[in-house]
């Protein structure tokens, strides 16, 4: 299934979209399929896997010290593409959430065409522009890999329109200007951020960082067409104790999460 | 030919931040606002004879430029072939070394863009300290990102900070090094943008800071080359400069870029020696790629990961580089060659005792490499040959570094009979 279908399947049914990420290889290969399979089964609709990166820096200390455990255990982009095979299996759409470098390394066309021979839908690229590097947008259009870039509250409509004018499948819209990480309170700049995206393009538009409940997805599905939540489940495989645990909490509140974004 | 302090060609910036396939702007949408502006204000204050003027006036009446340039006859007699070595003593600036050219300028941009905050990463502590003291001077509040790992190998330098009123942030992430200080204050400037600017401290990082710091560090070459004109009546055979990140490597380049008898050498940190994979010798032993925002040289594993650096010295220990100085490695017009700590601390230990001057470890690998490059000389031409080296700072910081490396003091720090 390719993202589109996902979102428009959310809008059929009146809702907005769950993005779930988590960080493959953490805390091994195989926790993290199993991990990410219970999220899906529990209502998320777009699954998110990190590539492990040692230098995260628009992630917050939750997702760092994930990311640190899958790297120390040795996880390699070749695990990550064996995570988004085991995941699309599953009937979701996968897109890899990964910075530049290792992308880079392992050589944008390789990495699109392999990532399409492993089902997967496309890639985040929380630090790469459209306007900063060209080797990656004409690997990924070659192999029909959705691209989706990040837009900020910072950022001139200008840049939305650029932005937008090179996503495909949809818009990842921050909501505050930091990194990832939990928050108590939805920004008010988020709804004010996606009414500017939606002016620029049809594309659905995705908000994330700092969405940690279902009350926080609730608020964001009242404007947006998806709701991404990265840390909060981040968090659940940090305090678990075991594999099984981990798998568990994370699909509580995934379910939690679902009914969230049902609540509009 | 241009030689006041801060005017004239020093300002001059190039487009767009590409030097040849490095550089660049890999960030985060969330930062480019800021960099744009940054850029902006940067090209209009360069324009502003008003601003030229501010900043020449602190670098002489406060930094003390324009800083000598000494000729260190004992060393080149006894340790370098007998080559003539012309030091610019960057280390008689106020703070210590080079970074306050940069961060008096940065600072001042600062203020023209109306932030009261500012923020930075430091190594050995040297750009700490310099942004320490500019955001004293200029009364902005001043948050500094630092290693644990540093903090501790430089705690002189972190206690200065405070003195100066800035909060030292030390950080646990990564290898607690530089590298990871970026990250974090990348993280913080993310968070933060509107209210505070990222004095950035060297020639790498994301446009417009390559060109930004360059074009402030761009004063040392221009004072040395005429400096050495006058002494000698000649351009140097060769400039050597120790290379970190780079930013007083390419601050003594710059004005020699178009000298093409004039070789420029650029010295690495060996740490361990560059066949043990512990060290900090970027250019020589890593690949391109892209690290803090910009394309250049790093060491890098097979996936893309950065592999920690490792060196004596603090202000060295990067696993990057400027984007410019991996253009003038693939176009030949500069070489890059390593330093391990050993060479390095007994280059420190000669210029101590011939010279009188205790050298910051990180120029230390300049002394070393300039004694390398006056036999490589002198067996080319015979004797005499003219090495301009960049002393980029004084070695107080360092005192403690040293005196454990050479038995002066045992380990908890008791000096020995």
């Amino acid at each position: 299934m390719t993202t589109s279908v996902a979102f428009e399947k959310a809008r059929a049914e009146g809702r907005a979209a769950l993005v779930g990420y988590l960080p493959a290889g953490y805390p091994s290969v195989d926790g993290s399929i199993t991990a990410l399979r219970a999220m899906v089964q529990a209502g998320v609709d777009v699954v998110e896997v990190g590539l492990p990166y040692s230098d995260p820096l628009i992630d917050g200390p939750v997702i760092q010290r994930a990311v640190d455990g899958a790297l120390r255990a040795g996880t390699t982009t070749t695990d990550v593409l064996r995570v988004v095979e085991a995941v699309a299996a599953t009937g979701a759409p996968a897109v890899v959430m990964s910075y530049w470098n290792p992308l880079g390394r392992y050589g944008a066309a390789a990495f699109a065409r392999d990532l399409a021979a492993a089902g997967g839908s496309g890639v985040i690229t929380p630090d790469l522009t459209p306007d900063a590097d060209d080797a990656w947008l004409p690997a990924a259009r070659e192999h029909g890999l959705d691209t989706v870039f990040l837009v900020a509250p910072s950022s001139t409509d200008e840049r939305i329109a650029m932005t937008t004018a090179s996503c495909r499948g949809f818009v990842y819209a921050t909501s505050v200007m930091g990194v990832t990480g939990t928050r108590d309170q939805v920004s008010d700049a988020a709804s004010v951020l996606v009414s500017r995206t939606r002016a620029t393009t049809e594309l659905p538009v995705a908000v994330g960082l700092g969405v940690s409940d279902a009350g926080q997805a609730a608020e964001i599905a009242a404007f947006a067409d998806g709701v991404v939540v990265g840390s909060a489940f981040v968090r659940r495989m940090l305090e678990a104790p075991d594999e099984p645990a981990g798998a568990a909490s994370v699909a509580e509140l995934a379910g939690e999460l679902a009914g969230g974004v049902r609540r509009r | 030919m241009d030689t006041t302090p801060g005017g004239g060609h020093v300002l001059a910036a190039d487009r767009p931040g590409r030097f040849g396939p490095y550089g660049g702007r890999y960030v985060p949408e969330a930062l480019v606002a800021a960099l744009d502006e940054l850029d902006r204000e940067y090209a209009a204050a360069a324009q502003d004879p008003s601003f030229t003027a501010e900043l020449d006036h602190l670098l002489t009446t406060y930094s003390g430029r324009p800083t000598p340039l000494t000729e260190a006859a004992r060393f080149g007699a006894e340790a370098a072939h007998g080559a003539r070595i012309l030091l610019k003593r960057e280390d008689l600036n106020h703070t210590g070394s080079h970074k306050i050219n940069n961060v008096l300028g940065q600072a001042l941009l600062t203020k023209r863009i109306g932030k009261q905050r500012v923020i930075a990463e430091t190594g050995a502590g040297q750009h700490g300290v310099a942004t320490a003291t500019a955001a004293a001077l200029m009364g902005l509040e001043c948050v500094i990102y630092m290693g644990e790992e540093d903090t501790r190998r430089q705690a002189l330098n972190v206690a200065r900070m405070r003195l100066l009123g800035a909060t030292v942030i030390p950080v646990s992430t990564g290898s607690r090094t530089l590298k990871d200080a970026i990250n974090e204050a990348l993280r913080d400037w993310v968070t933060n943008v509107e209210t505070t600017n990222y004095v950035f401290g060297t020639v790498a990082g994301p446009h417009p800071f390559p060109t930004l710091v360059r074009d402030l560090q761009r004063i040392i070459g221009v004072e040395a080359r005429q400096q050495v004109l006058d002494l000698t009546g000649r351009l140097p055979d060769a400039v050597a400069a120790c290379v970190g990140g780079g930013s007083n490597a390419i601050g003594i380049f710059h004005a020699f870029l178009d000298d093409a008898d004039v070789a420029l050498y650029g010295f690495e940190a060996g740490g361990d020696g560059v066949a043990t994979g512990r060290h900090a010798a970027t250019i020589t032993a890593g690949s391109p790629g892209v690290l803090h925002g910009a394309r250049s040289y790093l060491l890098q594993d097979e996936m893309g990961q950065t592999i920690e650096s490792h060196s004596i010295s603090a202000g060295l220990d990067y696993p990057g580089v400027g984007p410019e100085h991996s253009w003038l490695k693939d176009t030949g017009r500069a070489a890059y060659e390593p330093v391990d700590d050993a060479e390095a601390m007994e280059a420190f230990r000669v210029l101590c005792r011939t010279e009188g001057i205790i050298p910051a470890i990180e120029s230390s690998h300049a002394l070393a490499g300039a004694r390398r490059l006056g036999e490589r000389l002198g067996k080319q031409h015979g004797p005499g040959a003219v090495i301009l080296v960049n002393l980029s700072g004084r070695g107080d910081k360092d005192v403690d570094t040293a005196a454990k490396w050479f038995g002066i003091m045992d380990e908890s720090g008791e000096v020995r009979a």
